[in-house]
């Protein structure tokens, strides 16, 4: 147990120690900034009677900042490592494969985590500001922040996944991005397809990832969205275990 | 102490597809050695280091460390040796102590014990002073201390070292390896290198790696005896050419004879003599009863491509 925590406090660490969290850290606070103010700008046209935070989480912007910011959280872990050469002395300390995936899954998480709190620091802001209490509630935002952990444990894992496959950052980036939109992708559909119904459109419904952040967003859990996000999490961080562990036999 | 080897390896093999890096060697290393592997670029020094260091397995054959298994027990393996991989890679934007604390909880040392065993290491390697600066901004010399430092911080049984001075300067080179000889006092090491030199100096005993396997191992003191037995005879001496031509043919144990004329009357010979003898005190005889002015007179050493070359030789003649 040692071992993991150290290792986490040093992914952590690490993304502080370069410039990557800081840049990854502000570049989030100005793309949530923009979108809550776009948001509010909207809603002086438009008022409507949904809390705030339903309608940033359910929103494209949301989903625009968690596919851009993913893969530039996690392209470090494996490949960074890999290029410089101490990925092998990683290996080679007495530590096991699931513990060193778990570990910078847990330091990649948290990351993506703490790029998510400042948001909720405009939201109170705003509603100290405007005294609205329906803006933030907090049986509501709680949901919400735990659909965006539960979908951002997903694509941490992913981007691990991709990370793992290369020892350069840049194609780790790329293909967590792809892999990234293309499971985005599942939840839309074109105009066209809307009366796809039959076990095909069932499928796709249970697999949309936005559908899932709208309930999420609105304060519901289902625990059909909870099990799903989770067992993609760990079937992604299973891929990555064998990678790890099929990179030696090469 | 305990009698069971510190290395074990027997048959290990590791292929690629469509090359061969480790070819079936088998080798023990004995509790408190010093063992140097000593081979070309590409002769499967890293490659065999790597399969011991658990890091990558091994096609077949077994190799034990401290009696345990490196394939199937990595973990127990793994807490036995501090190893030094290739290049020395590091962690460059951490500070010095601030690393090794890294690694000693990474190994799984104890909070307090970590605490004390980095003191002691970064006093063993002469980093206390650059204990709070910042690991890429230190020079290679301290850099490869660090590496070092990494390898000894957990107590381990065995240190494996890969080109420990690699890419030093002369005085850093002479540092590091002051450190490895004292390191010898108290571990079993093992080390690669390809400078003849390097192993003369730190190891008791030199295994020779060639194309991934095993062509020669010995004590240091009989390699370089058995590499020397053959070792030709340079000698300057101001003769006429022709007088010393026939003087030399008249040598016993002379198998073959250069010359090469240099400034003045000088003449540049180099004697190749029948295995075993030492050609100096006739040489010197020659130039002394002809009354020749003698100003060399030396023993070529083998540098490490004749002794590949030597070796590689004499087993195909074997074969």
């Amino acid at each position: 147990m040692t071992a993991f925590f150290t290792l986490v406090r040093r992914e952590l660490g690490g993304a502080f120690k370069s410039l990557t969290g800081y840049v990854v850290v502000s570049a989030a606070m100005l793309l949530t900034g923009l979108s809550v103010m776009d948001l509010i700008v909207w809603l002086n046209h438009r008022p409507m009677d949904a809390p705030l935070s339903e309608l940033f989480y359910a929103s494209t912007y949301f989903w625009v900042i968690l596919l851009v910011i993913s893969p530039i959280i996690t392209m470090r872990s494996f490949a960074a490592e890999r290029a410089s050469g101490t990925y092998e002395s990683l290996m080679t300390a007495p530590v096991g494969d699931w513990e060193v995936v778990l570990a910078k899954f847990a330091g990649a998480f948290a990351f993506y985590l703490i790029t998510w709190l400042p948001l909720l620091g405009v939201m109170a802001v705003l509603r100290r500001v405007t005294g609205e209490a329906l803006l933030l509630d907090p049986r509501v935002t709680a949901v919400a922040f735990l659909g965006v952990a539960l979908i951002g444990a997903v694509y941490m894992a992913l981007g691990l996944f991709a990370s793992a496959l290369t020892r350069s950052q840049i194609i780790a980036a790329m293909l967590a991005f792809l892999m990234g939109i293309a499971l985005w992708m599942l939840s839309i559909r074109p105009p066209a397809a809307d009366g796809l119904q039959g076990p095909v459109g069932r499928a796709l419904d249970h697999v949309s990832l936005v559908r899932q952040m709208e309930d999420f967003a609105r304060g519901v859990i289902d625990s059909r969205h909870v099990v799903f996000c989770l067992s993609m999490t760990v079937l992604f961080l299973f891929l990555t275990q064998r990678v790890v562990e099929g990179r030696r036999w090469k | 102490m305990d009698s069971t080897p510190m290395i074990e390896v027997s048959g290990l093999t590791k292929r690629y597809p469509g090359r061969t890096a480790v070819n079936g060697i088998s080798f023990t290393v004995a509790r408190g050695e010093v063992v140097g592997f000593l081979g070309p670029n590409g002769a499967g020094k890293t490659t065999t280091m790597r399969m011991l260091a658990s890091f990558l397995p091994g096609t077949s054959g077994t190799a034990r460390v401290a009696g345990f298994d490196v394939f199937h027990q990595p973990d127990e393996v793994r807490r036995r040796i501090g190893y030094m991989p290739e290049n020395n890679p590091l962690h460059l934007e951490m500070r010095v102590r601030e690393y090794l604390k890294f690694r000693a909880r990474l190994k799984g040392l104890g909070w307090r014990r970590s605490r004390v065993r980095v003191d002691v290491v970064l006093r063993q390697c002469g980093l206390t002073e650059v204990q709070h600066r910042i690991i890429g901004q230190l020079s290679k010399g301290f850099r490869q201390r660090v590496g070092l430092a990494d390898a000894l911080v957990h107590e381990p049984d065995l240190i494996i070292l890969d080109e420990p001075t690699i890419g030093l300067d002369p005085h850093q080179i002479r540092a590091v390896r002051a450190l490895i000889k004292d390191l010898a006092r108290k571990h079993t090491v093992l080390l690669s290198t390809h400078i003849l030199s390097e192993v003369e100096v730190t190891c008791s005993r030199v295994l020779i790696l060639n194309r991934g396997e095993i062509i020669a191992a010995d004590t240091t003191a009989n390699l370089g005896k058995r590499l020397s037995l053959d070792a030709g005879v340079v000698a300057e001496i101001a003769a006429p050419l022709a007088a010393l031509r026939e003087a030399v043919r008249d040598l016993p144990e002379v198998v073959s004879a250069e010359f090469e004329s240099l400034d003045g009357d000088f003449q540049r010979l180099v004697l190749t003599p029948r295995a075993g003898a030492d050609l100096r005190p006739a040489v010197y005889e020659l130039a002394r009863t002809h009354g020749w002015n003698l100003r060399e007179l030396t023993r070529r050493h083998h540098s490490l491509e004749e002794i590949f070359v030597h070796l590689t030789r004499t087993r195909k003649e074997a074969e």
